[in-house]
Formats: C-alpha cells, structure tokens, sequence
C-alpha cells in the first residue's frame, strides 16, 4: 500500500513539474541553436537580463545537422550560426531571411577586411561571429627541418608521425593547394591529381582525426598536425613545445557567422542577440572563452596579451593575403564524395 | 592451485576490460586542464561548473524527465498490450507478436526519420511533446517482450480460480495477474528508462527549439572537444548508479531474510 501511494506521489509531482515548466516564464523569447561549447554561457544571462528577453539555446555539430534541422521545418530557429560555405547553400535555397541593418547598429564594429566577402557578398544575411586559418602545428622538439610548406607532409622523414584532418573539404584543400591548385577547384582532373597526392601519403599518416588530435599533439605522439588555428591557441597553451605555422601556398580562411532563417519567429529579437553578439566586450568574452578569434577590433584590445599578440589566432594581413573560403561545390559534390571514398578504399 | 590463479586472472581481466573506461573518465573529472592528453593536478572545479551550468543542468533534467514519463507510459501501455496480445487467438497473436518485434530489430535511424515524417504530416510544432512521444514509441514494444515470457510462466488458472471464487475481471488482474508478472513488468521498465536515457539518434531527430537531452548536448560538443563537466557529470551519474544497486541489493537481502528464504 505504501508503496503504491508513494508512486502516485512521484507521478504527481511530475506532471505537476511537467505543466509548471511548460508556462513558467511569460517573457518573450528568441530560440537560439549554436555549435557546441561555442560561447560563454554567462552571455546569454546578461542578454537575457538585459533585454528581458528569454533565450532557448540548444547545440549541434555540424553544419550538415544545422542544415538538416533547418530544411526539416517543424521547429523554427531565430538566430543559427553556420559557416561560410553553408551560407552560401542556404542563401540560394532560401533559407535565410535578410536583415535589417538598422536594428544591428554594432555590425560596424566588424572589421572592414571581412565584409563583403563571396559568400554573402553585401553582408544583407550574416555576420561574422568566429574566423579563422587551417595550418600545421608541429612539435619543435621532433623537427629540425624549416616547416613552411604543405610539403612537409608529404616527407618520408616523418613517416608515422603525422596527423591529417577527417575532413574531407579540409583535406582535399591541403592536398590542392600543395599542387599549387584552387581548393575551390572544379576541374575533374586537378581533384584526381590530389587524391593520388593524398593516396601517396597515405603510408606516411598515422591517423585522420577529429576533435582527438588536440589530445594527440598535447601529449606528443606526433610531429605534425593539419588543425583549425582556435585549435592550435588551446594545443599550444597546453604545451609550449608546439608550434602553427599558416604554409606558404596558402590555406582556407574560415567564417563562422550569424544568420537569421527565414522561418524565425521573433526577427527583432534576434537582431537585438545579434547586435548584443557584436559588442566589443561581450565579443571579448566569447572569444576568451572559445579561443577562437574575434572579427572585432576593439574586442580583440580587451583580450588577455597571450592571446591579443598571438600570430597563431591573429595573424598578419600579409599572412592571410594568401587565404581563400570554401565556396558550396553544389553540383559537383558527389565528386568530392567519390574522390574521398577512393583515397581510403584500397 | 594454478587453476585458481588463472580464473582469478581471467576474472580480474575482464572486470577490468569492462571498467577502465570509466575509472578512465572518473580520474579525468578531476583534471586541472581540458585536454585529455595530460594530467595537471587534482582539482573539482568542473564539479563546481557543473552546477552553475544552466544548459546541462537542464539537458539532465530534460533527460530524466523524458526517461521517467516514458518509462511510466510504456510500462503501462506495454503491460496491457502484452496481457492482450497473450490471449489473442493463434494467427492474430503471431501477427501481433511480428508486429511488436519490427520496431525491436528496425534500426534506430529508420524509426527516427519515419516519425519525424509523422510529426511533420500532422504538423506537431517539434520540441518536448514530440520527443516525448517518440520515446514511448521505441520503449513500448521492449515492455510487451519483457512481459510476456512471464505470462507464459503463469498459470493460466489462476486468473480463472480468482474469478470462480468472486473476484470481478478486473480485481482477478489487480490482484493476481499484475503481482504474478511484476518481475516482468519491473525489467520492462528498467529497460525502457535505460533505453530512454540512451537514446541519440531518435532524439535528435524529434526534438525541437530549446528541448535538448544530454546525449545531443555531448554530441554537439564533440567538434569543439567534450567539455570535462561532462566527465564530472557522467561521474556522478555512475556514482548514483552505484549506491542505487547497493540499495536495491540490501533491502532484497532484508526482505528474503523476513521471509525467511
């Protein structure tokens, strides 16, 4: 009997729960769906706080998730955060409502050098939130040779001893570039040349690893690594011994930014978040936390010296003269798709 | 003497293939750095950023929320089922049975994208109630095969006996039915509530603005690196796991001591 009475009780209190979390706050509110682990969560109290504004946040971790949530409908997002490439997919599909710049007054604290770029050529659907370089971190104390070529990589010298991205736009690119090709190539016989390139390597790599290549270069099972430069920020605060180098055949400069679907539901609040994103300090903060870095001038003043002098997370013009974004291959997509299934499949 | 010592080597080698991952994970909770690589001194602040972080406290919530309801919904729905199922004519009982089983070996992806379409064409707005349903739906079907082995178990005659000497149908199945196929009911439910805890895919197929569990909000994290509140959150849960079992392991022992087994 007793316990029959105390089952009821819980199931009570459940329900009870239940409805009391359904209408708890009357405020109104924004949904906001963002990489994972990918701003300082006291933000979002001060935005709410501040605006009176209640924010649902909720992650994901790729862009291809973010696009299948958003092609799905069913559940409508105020403000995503999707990188270049993606951007582009979804502007020509739609997907993106346009915005007002007079409700986002801070966009020009962005920095000039990464307005209008290819993927959203007038800045009418996003803004910048994180950018960033792909290179090769290498461990100083296993290298005695001048690392400042994708070549490198390719050395029978460090055979077993070097890390490559599994990522099939990243890894291509390094291959591309390294032939002195676009890595937004479309010519069918420059991307076979790069998967014998990457074929020709592959005796020489130990692993193609994700997010596991931070722990890998920390502890020091490997001389090279091809990592994001965020990456590199934290590797190389965990150990000195470890050093980015942007190659000079060029790399890809990433985006990832801020962009409102067309299904939002409450577009000013949204713009509002986007405006508040933009703050010099509020910027400063994210970026400290994330490690990434901030297209904010004035955020990048309030940062810690480490990371404010740091040629890793901020280097020069010259540096990244040299850089390109990856542009949606669209329609040749299932080359890429082949190509990267061919390097592994014998 | 040599036999002893290999079984005992034996044992102690597969307890240990079982638990290094987790003695693993339990020693990195207290790692003073974020990286996995390297140990930098003892410390508990990712405990103490456990509790000040709103979006996991509320992913656990969430978690544990959905478990529970759907653990009760499917338990009661999947006991009924079963009950009826049990005493379905022959061929109707083997096409009930087929059906109840398709879910069981349909892979999770599959069931995943189908009630997403579901939800889509009846144009439910995603998000807890979606989830919610989605959840009961891949539980249910454990339930009924849980619960009907220990029908076959019982004898038949006693619901029949119960009703010849007054009992009313339904008392007869409050009374007699329901306590002989309580050890069944009981792993149903624990199935169901483990397998809710578990599930990713399904969940993050149908679920909406705001309403996230834990595992989407680890998955989500795995570009960026797993968080170590993570590590110190898995801890507690394996902890209050272990106190769980002991708990439950004792008050068996009381009662078969009181019943003088």
């Amino acid at each position: 009997m007793k316990t029959k009475k105390s089952i009821l009780f819980i199931a009570l209190v459940l329900i009870v729960g239940v409805i009391a979390s359904g209408c708890g706050d009357s405020r109104p509110s924004i949904n906001v769906y963002n990489w994972g682990d990918y701003i300082d969560k006291s933000v979002i109290k001060d935005f709410e706080d501040e605006f009176d504004i209640k924010v649902n946040y909720s992650m994901y971790s790729t862009n291809e998730d973010l696009y299948v949530k958003l092609k799905q409908g069913g559940s409508s997002y105020d403000v995503v955060f999707p990188s270049d490439y993606m951007i582009e997919k979804m502007t020509r599909e739609g997907l993106l409502a346009k915005l007002d710049k007079n409700n986002v007054p801070n966009i020009n604290n962005v920095d000039e050098k990464f307005f209008n770029l290819d993927f959203d050529p007038s800045n009418e659907y996003s803004v910048p939130y994180m950018w960033g370089t792909v290179g090769i971190i290498y461990n100083k104390t296993m290298v005695d040779d001048v690392v400042d070529s994708w070549d490198i990589l390719w050395n029978k010298k460090y055979e077993g001893q070097i890390f490559m991205l599994n990522s099939q736009r990243d890894t291509l690119a390094v291959a591309l570039l390294k032939l002195g090709y676009s890595m937004n190539t479309r010519d069918i016989n420059e991307l076979e040349e790069a998967k014998q390139e990457l074929i020709n390597q592959r005796p020489l790599v130990e692993a193609y690893l994700g997010d596991e290549v931070k722990d890998a270069m920390v502890g020091g099972e490997a001389a090279f690594a091809v990592v994001w430069s965020g990456d590199a920020v934290a590797m190389i605060r965990d150990n000195p011994d470890l050093e980015y180098v942007i190659p000079k055949e060029g790399t890809n400069l990433w985006f990832d930014n801020m962009v409102i679907p067309s299904t939002a539901k409450n577009k000013e609040g949204a713009e509002a978040f986007i405006n508040f994103m933009c703050r010099p300090d509020i910027a400063a903060r994210n970026s400290d936390y994330i490690g990434y870095s901030s297209p904010i001038p004035e955020a990048i003043e309030l940062l810690p010296d480490d990371i404010k002098n740091s040629k890793v997370a901020y280097p020069s013009d010259e540096e990244i003269e040299n850089t390109e974004i990856f542009k949606d291959p669209a329609d040749i997509i299932s080359e890429y798709d082949r190509i990267w299934t061919e390097i592994f499949s014998d | 003497m040599v036999n002893k010592g290999i079984k005992k080597l034996y044992t102690f080698l597969i307890f240990l293939f079982l638990y290094a991952p987790i003695i693993v994970l339990i020693v990195f909770s207290f790692n003073d750095s974020k990286s996995r690589g390297v140990w930098a001194g003892f410390t508990l602040k990712w405990y103490v950023e456990l509790f000040k972080d709103a979006e996991i406290l509320k992913a656990l919530y969430n978690t544990f929320l959905i478990a529970t309801l759907s653990t009760i919904i499917s338990t009661i729905l999947g006991t009924f089922a079963a009950i009826g199922i049990f005493n379905l004519p022959g061929l109707n009982k083997k096409i009930a049975l087929n059906l109840n089983y398709l879910p069981v070996l349909n892979a999770d992806i599959v069931t995943a994208v189908s009630l997403m379409a579901l939800f889509r064409f009846l144009k439910m707005e995603f998000g807890f109630a979606t989830m919610l349903l989605s959840h009961i739906t891949f539980c249910t079907p454990y339930v009924v095969l849980s619960v009907l082995p220990k029908l076959k178990q019982m004898n038949k005659h006693l619901a029949e006996a119960a009703m010849d000497l007054g009992a009313t149908p339904f008392y007869a199945l409050r009374k007699v039915i329901i306590p002989e196929i309580m050890p069944g009911i009981i792993t149903g439910g624990l199935m169901a509530f483990t397998l809710s805890i578990d599930d990713f895919v399904i969940s993050f197929f149908n679920t909406g603005n705001g309403v996230s569990n834990l595992s989407i909000e680890i998955f989500s994290m795995t570009r960026r690196g797993i968080n170590p509140v993570i590590n110190a959150l898995s801890t507690l849960m394996f902890v209050g796991m272990l106190i769980m079992l002991l708990i439950i392991n004792k008050r068996t022992e009381k009662n078969e001591l009181e019943r003088g087994v």
